[in-house]
Parts: C-alpha cells; structure tokens; sequence
C-alpha cells in the first residue's frame, strides 16, 4: 500500500515537474525562438543574468517574474466570481489531463510491477474527453464574464469551435478503438510494439482528422480566431492579466503537451522504438542484472516518449506560423461539413476492413 | 474631344449658365452659376459624347477679398474619352449653399462632407453632412482665409 | 424553430472598433452593429490624423511644401513628393532635364514597391499568416537602404525639388539595386508559394469585399482597388507623364474586384515596377538633374557664392518664394493606392492660395460600408488591409 502510494506521488511529481516545470516555460522560449528561425529574425535575445543570455532562455523566468509582480485587476461590472475561475478551469483540464497517459511500459523493479502511467484507468480515453470538455466552460465563463464585448465575442465563438470539433474527434477515435478494442490507453500503447501495428498505419485517416480536431480543440492557428489578435485584440482574454493570463496561456500550452501525448500514445507507438520489442530492450541492458536493466529500459522509453511528443509540438508550432487564420463560418463549416463526414467514413471503412 | 470641344458643348447646351470658360495649361475650366450644378453635372454624366462617369475631386476655394467669395470646384474625367474637365461653381458668402450632387455620383458624399467641415459650405440635399475630419465640438472653419493658422480651440486650450 | 426566432428577444450588439485597433493602420473608427457576427452596419469615422495639410501650405512657400508632402503617404513619400514637383512644374510650364525625369521614374517605382510590400505584408498579418509580414518587410528594409542612400532617409525622403532633384544618383547605385532586387524576387516567390495558392488565404480573401466596376467608378474609386474591379486605368498609361511612355510595362487587371484580386494585382505590379526600374537604369542618359532657371531652381553653391546674380536670386527665392504665374492647374500622378492630384491655385506669389490634395484611398474608405454590409465581422480585417487607406493621405 505504502509502495503503491509512494510509486503514485513519484509518478505525479515527475508528471508535473516536467509539463509544469519544463514544458510550459520552455515552450514560450521554443515558440520565440521557432517562429523567429522561420521568419529570418533573431527571436527574443535580452534576457541576462550576470551578462550571461544563453540564446535567451531566461525570457521565462523573466515571464514569471513579471507575472507575478503586475497588477492583477478586474474590470468594471465584470463577475469577480467567474472571472477569477475561468482561468482555473481552462489550466486544470490541461494538467489534469495527463494523468492517464501512458509515458512508459510496465517493468519489474525489484519484484514489483510498476506502470509508468498515474492512473491507468479502463476508460482512459473518456476520462480525457470528459476533461477537455471542461476546458471549454473556462473559455466561455472568462469570455461572458470580462463584461466586454470583444471578451463576449471570443468566447461565443471558442465555445461553438470546440464543441464542433469535440463531436468530429470523438467519432475519429472511434476508429482507433474498434482497430485496438480497448479504451485503455496501456493496452493501446502495449499492443504497438509491433510496428505495424502503430495507429499511423492502421488509421491513416484517423491520424489527420485527430490531429485537425486536436489542433482546433487547442485553439491554435489556423484555428485561432477565437483569439483572432487582429479582429478581436485578444478575444476571450482581452480583460485577464497577470497570473490569470498566464494561466490561461499555460493551460494553451500543456494542452499542446497533452495532445501531442494522445496522439503519441494512439498513432505514433506510445514508448516504443520502431522494431525494438520490449524484450530486445531489457536483453540489451542484461549487463545491469534485471533491475537495473529494467530502469534502463525505462529511462529509454520514457525518452522516446518524451521525444515524439516534442515532435508534434514542434509540427503545431510550424503549423502555426505558416498558415493563415480561418473565418468563423469557415471553421464551422470544416468541423461539420468535412472533418464529421470524413470521421463517418473513416468509422465505415475501418468497420468493412475488420470484418474482411 | 478636346479640351475646347467639350467647354463648347457645355456652353452649348447651357448658354444662362456657364460664366466662363477658359483653358490654360492644357486643362479645361467653365464657371458656372451654382444654381445650375446638379443639372449640368447629370448632364456631363449621361450624355455619350461627354461621359464623364468619374468624379475625381470635389473642393473649394477661398477668394478673401472677391465677391462670390467662395468657389466650388469639380473635376471630372471621362474614362472613355479620357478627358479631364474642372467646373467651379461660384458661392457667396451670405448665402453659403449650393445643391449636392451626390445623387450624380455617389463619390461626392464624402468630399462635400469635408468642404463643409472646413468650409462650411452647406450642401442641399446632402444625406448625412456632419463633419468629417474635424472633431464634433470643433469652432470654425478653418479653411477659411480668415481662420487663424494658430487659433486655439476650447477644447484644447490655450497655448500656455 | 421558426417560431423562437421571431419572438426571441434580440439586440443587435454595437461594437467599436476604435482608433487604437491592431488591424485599423492609420487610425481610424469603426462603428459596427452586429447581429451575431453578421455586420448589419458599418460606420466609418476618419480624420485622426488630421495635421492641417493645406492650411500649412498655404501659410509657407511653395518650396516649403515639399517636406509636408512626405507625410502624405508616408508609405510611398517619394511618389508623393514627385507628384507635387510636377504639379508646380505644370504651373510654371516647364519640364525637367531628361535625367532628372528618369531618376523620378526610379524613385516612383521603388516607392511603389514598398508600398505593395507593405501592403501586402500587413494583409497577411492580419489574416493571420505572420511570418509572409517579416518576409516582404526584410524585402523592403533592402529598398529603404537603397534609398537611404539615394536621399539619407528611409520613410521621409524629401528628395524632389521644384524643377529638379537634391542630388543626383549615388555611386554604385545600380549594382546595389540589381542585387537587392535579387532578394526581392526570391521574397516574392517564397510568398507567392505560400499565399497565392493557399486553401485558406483564398477562403478568406475570394469573394469578400467585392466592388463590381460600375460601382467602383461612381465611388470614385482608382488604382489597385479599381483595376481589380476590371477597369484598367493607369494614369501612367492614360495621361503618361516623366518617361513612362518611354518604357514597356504592363499593367494588371483583375475580373471581380474582391480582395484576392487586389492582391494579386499588387503581387504583380511589383514585379513590373521591378521591371521598369531596371529599363530606365539601362537607359539612363547623363546631364543635368536641375533645370537651369534661377527663379525656380536654386543654382549651384559655386555660382552662389561666386555670381552676384545668383546670389540675389538665391535670396529672393528664399525669402519670397517661387514665383509660379497666377492661375490654377490639375496634375495627377499615378500613387501606389491610385490617383494622386494636386490641385494647385497661384495669385502670383510666393504663397498658395490652394494647395490640394486629391487624396486616392478616401473614396475607397468611403466605400467600406457598402463592402461590409451582411458580412461576417472577420471580413472587415481584409477588405481594409486591401485598400490600403493610409492615414496620412486620407485625412492630410
């Protein structure tokens, strides 16, 4: 009990310290320092502790210095109550989110097995989407409640785009479980061992349809206009500063983490190298003797892991700063009128390929 | 047509109503009697010799000093014939108004809305004529030649 | 369904789109009324910047205009600043040396690139497409050294004299722009690959805004916005003026006047202003820049100091003005957004009377509500980028 207990906190500490305490910052730094790579500028370079800049890594500390020395205000007739808890529950989906997925296998250390996965629970996959969903209240709650009609704007239109895209992310992911038959994201992820059995394979579809519906989800460019920075000032966060802001801008971020994390587990082989069983692993570090072999194993997978995930955030940060910004209508009309059909399809195509 | 053919057809067609015409650098001029403008402008517009279809300018002038002190002045092109022609209207300063002819070409509306905010000019007939490129609260015209260039407004207050 | 809506209590909602908005450049009002996100009504107030043009004109010399016309466009000063030059040229009848009229024809042209630069870059911006913006501004960061060269300013040129120019072309001048263009071509390409055929750059810009020929030229509409309607008036073709008869170019038509047509018609003027400023590099006579007429043109420092009569006339110039003869005149040049006129009226001083500007984006900004009504609210973003209604020009 104490064992289990212990490994869990182990698990969430590491969980949190590397999303909330590596990702977030670091992703503001990446974001700088890749959009100015591909616009053929220098990105942001100032920031200096005793002279030293190192290629500007310490603009996030900078941030959160700032952050939580700026005034933090509410505005005139606004609700102080749900203007103070949009942010709330537009970050706490995005951490909370992660603790079903998978960010390793399952080992034997020192005779006791250890899932590298906070709570492997069988329905993973709704648990996610239950908590996405909540997501969207927190956009809505500090759009209505900024008492602003820009605010009000961004957050109608947050609402509609991701209640639209849920629906067509849903049906996609239909997909991938009749191919897995399973909800549970362990199993999913122990069954692509095999490399062929990756889900890039076996849903092809379902790979760019999840990936459109998560990017629309996370109300990242071209889906942005939620946020439209030139028709809506900042739409839904027009009236937030300081801690609630970053807040908000966190909760945008490790949503990034944790899409890149779904989609990982699901289509991209989850921890596993391509044609590298677990087995070929553990005999490779048998010199360690079965412990230490099982936590070098780990560490590999755990890296993998980590490194496919930093894959797909660096395709949403090109993604972004290459494409333009749909309209509203036109987002509307991608989410029911293509991406839904598309996701029926998919569902019938991988129906009449299971059966034959 | 050139520049003098076309000043002749305007004569022509309203003998009580062009003061003058004249030419002088190549462009075209004919004063005309305010009263006449919305007649002789639809009548640039639509006859098909002429076929002055844009309106590119519309401003005035402040002749300090002259009577009619104001002139109003027009000028048109004609795509098809490529032709320019400026046509002033003159304005007293008593009765400082002449028609609108924004039914003619819809360009006018702004133009004469910022004759009027720096003039003060009244256009009849004008839809909306409220100033334009000065503020509501402003006092003045100050196109005017009598309008100081340093005159201070209330609004803004004095200079120390 | 039906029956909720009509008694369904709805407002329609008013929202400001003020002067201080990251999408309207050069300041500028927007009242809109909206019904969800259909604009029931679009209300424009302009006059921001409003700094007093031709109250100021008229209160100096002719000569102490020049600067003033910089700040007219400021995006494209030197087109501005060549259009007032000819337009007192007009006044006095004269007409400039030939070398001086192909250094004009240059400078125009490489104005009117920046111009299209800018433009272009700032309606990608605001689609959302950030990167194409730090694209074509480093493009035009290597036009402005070259004309920081040419006259010591990037944006505030102030090169163009009444009957000449300040200086002539610096050394070199023609290398340095033959490699800058280079650049400039490849920008070009990089952003035509990235826009021109792009899915939702098209979606965004196709159909939206559109201004239908006829409707177009009531509004008094010309330039890029007008020969996108379908209209092809050029002022350089129609009424050529400096040496624009002389070169071969081409220009640009569109077929439905909607927001995409604007830009392509941009996209490809600035390779034929590339072209024509290469032809008149090639074929750039040598000579005098300045009109040897010491009423009009200041003579040279050496026959100021040395001559007598030089030296009275460099006085007279400068205390009393220029002495254009009375009269009045029209000159218009072809400016990056359209018909630039100037409308000058001489008394026979050395002040103006009159010194007007037909300015060539106020009709279009006029025209926006007619654009905008029954659109979606994202519609207005780039239907005003595309105008390119620059504040210095339309409110003076």
């Amino acid at each position: 009990m104490i064992a289990d207990l212990t490994e869990t906190i182990v698990k969430i500490l590491f969980i949190f310290s590397i999303n909330v305490g590596f990702y977030a910052p670091i992703l503001g730094w990446v974001e700088r320092k890749q959009s100015a790579l591909m616009q053929d500028r220098v990105g942001a370079n100032r920031a200096s502790i005793f002279n030293f800049r190192i290629i500007g890594l310490f603009h996030p500390i900078a941030d959160a210095v700032k952050v939580l020395t700026k005034e933090d205000f509410i505005p005139d007739g606004a609700d102080k109550f749900f203007h103070t808890l949009a942010p709330f529950l537009s970050l706490t989906p995005a951490i909370v989110t992660f603790a079903v997925i998978p960010f390793g296998g399952s080992y034997e250390l020192w005779g006791h097995p250890v899932q590298l996965v906070i709570a492997d629970l069988d329905v993973g996959m709704l648990f996610i989407f239950a908590f996405a969903s909540i997501s969207t209240y927190g956009v809505v709650l500090g759009g209505w409640s900024s008492n602003n009609n820009w605010s009000l704007l961004g957050g109608l239109r947050a609402s509609a785009q991701m209640l639209s895209y849920e629906v067509a992310m849903g049906l996609t992911l239909i997909g991938v479980f009749m191919v897995y038959g399973s909800l549970r994201l362990t199993e999913i992820g122990a069954i692509q061992e095999n490399f062929f059995r990756w889900g890039i394979f076996m849903q092809p579809l379902g790979f760019v349809l999840f990936l459109t519906c998560a990017i629309a989800e996370n109300k990242r460019a071209p889906f942005d206009q939620p946020e439209a920075e030139s028709e809506l000032v900042a739409g839904y966060f027009t009236e937030y500063s300081s801690m609630k802001f970053v807040m908000f801008w966190m909760g945008e971020f490790l949503e990034i983490v944790t899409i890149s994390g779904i989609v990982t587990t699901l289509f991209f082989g989850a921890w596993h190298l391509p044609f590298v069983s677990d087995r070929m692993l553990l005999s490779l570090f048998a010199g360690a003797g079965p412990n230490g072999a099982a936590v070098l194993a780990m560490l590999v997978n755990v890296a993998v892991f980590f490194g496919k995930v930093s894959f797909f955030i660096w395709l949403m940060m090109t993604i972004r700063w290459t494409l333009p910004r749909f309209r509203y209508d036109q987002v509307m009309r991608l989410g029911w009128k293509m991406l839904l059909p598309l996701a029926l399809l998919n569902i019938f195509i991988t129906g009449i390929v299971l059966l034959v | 047509m050139s520049p003098n053919a076309t000043l002749d057809k305007i004569s022509r067609q309203f003998p009580r109503s062009v003061i003058e015409t004249h030419t002088w650098r190549g462009d075209a001029t004919a004063i005309v009697r305010r009263e006449d403008i919305l007649a002789i402008c639809t009548f640039l517009r639509d006859d098909p010799e002429l076929a002055y279809n844009f309106m590119m300018d519309l401003t005035a002038v402040d002749y300090l000093g002259k009577a009619p002190r104001f002139e109003v002045v027009y000028h048109l092109y004609s795509l098809s014939k490529n032709q320019r022609v400026r046509i002033k209207a003159q304005v007293p300063e008593a009765d400082c108004a002449i028609d609108s002819i924004v039914s003619v070409w819809i360009a006018a509306d702004w133009f004469e809305r910022e004759v009027f905010d720096l003039y003060g000019i009244v256009f009849k007939g004008h839809p909306n004529l409220k100033r334009i490129l000065l503020y509501e609260g402003f006092e003045g015209h100050p196109l005017r030649k009598d309008y100081p260039v340093k005159q201070r407004q209330p609004l803004i207050g004095p200079l120390n | 369904m039906t029956d909720s809506a009509k008694t369904l209590h709805t407002e329609h909602m008013v929202i400001n789109m003020g002067p201080s908005h990251p999408v309207t450049h050069g300041t500028v009002k927007f009242t809109v009324t909206l019904d969800g996100e259909t604009v029931h009504d679009l209300k424009v107030d302009i006059g921001y910047l409003h700094r007093g043009f031709e109250k100021m004109c008229e209160n100096g010399t002719w000569e102490q205009v020049m600067p003033y016309t910089d700040r007219l466009n400021y995006v494209s000063p030197l087109i501005n600043n060549v259009g007032y030059a000819l337009a007192v040229e007009k006044l006095f009848g004269v007409e400039t040396p030939a070398r001086c009229q192909y250094i004009r024809v240059i400078a125009c042209e490489m104005a009117r690139i920046c111009d299209h630069f800018t433009n272009i870059a700032a309606g990608a911006m605001e689609v959302g497409a950030m990167t194409v913006f730090l694209y074509f501004v480093e493009a035009r960061d290597l036009l402005w050294d070259l004309m920081e060269e040419l006259c010591g300013a990037r944006v505030t040129a102030n090169y163009v004299r009444i009957g000449g120019l300040k200086n002539d072309l610096p050394e070199g001048f023609g290398a340095k722009t033959a490699k800058a263009f280079e650049t400039c071509r490849e920008l070009w390409t990089d952003v035509d690959k990235l826009l021109t055929k792009n899915r939702i750059f098209i979606d965004r810009m196709r159909d939206v805004g559109t201004m239908p020929a006829e409707e177009a030229m009531a509004y008094g509409f010309t330039g890029p916005c007008l020969r996108a309607s379908g209209v092809p008036y050029d002022v350089r073709k129609a009424h050529p003026y400096l040496v624009y008869d002389q070169l071969d170019f081409e220009i640009p038509v569109g077929e439905t006047g909607d927001n995409f047509d604007r830009y392509l018609v941009r996209m490809e003027e600035i390779q034929q202003s590339m072209r024509i400023v290469e032809q008149a590099l090639a074929q750039l006579p040598a000579g005098p820049i300045n009109l040897d007429v010491p009423g009009l043109r200041w003579q040279s420092k050496d026959d100021t100091y040395n001559r007598i009569e030089a030296l009275i006339f460099h006085f007279k110039t400068i205390t009393e003005g220029i002495q254009p003869p009375a009269g009045e005149i029209y000159a218009a040049v072809e400016g990056a957004n359209g018909e630039l006129g100037f409308y000058l009226v001489s008394d026979g001083s050395g002040k103006p009377v009159k010194c007007r500007v037909r300015p060539p984006s106020f009709p279009m900004t006029a025209a926006m509500p007619r654009m905008m009504r029954g659109r979606l609210i994202a519609d207005i973003v780039p239907t005003f980028d595309m105008i390119n209604m620059i504040g210095g020009e339309c409110d003076r």
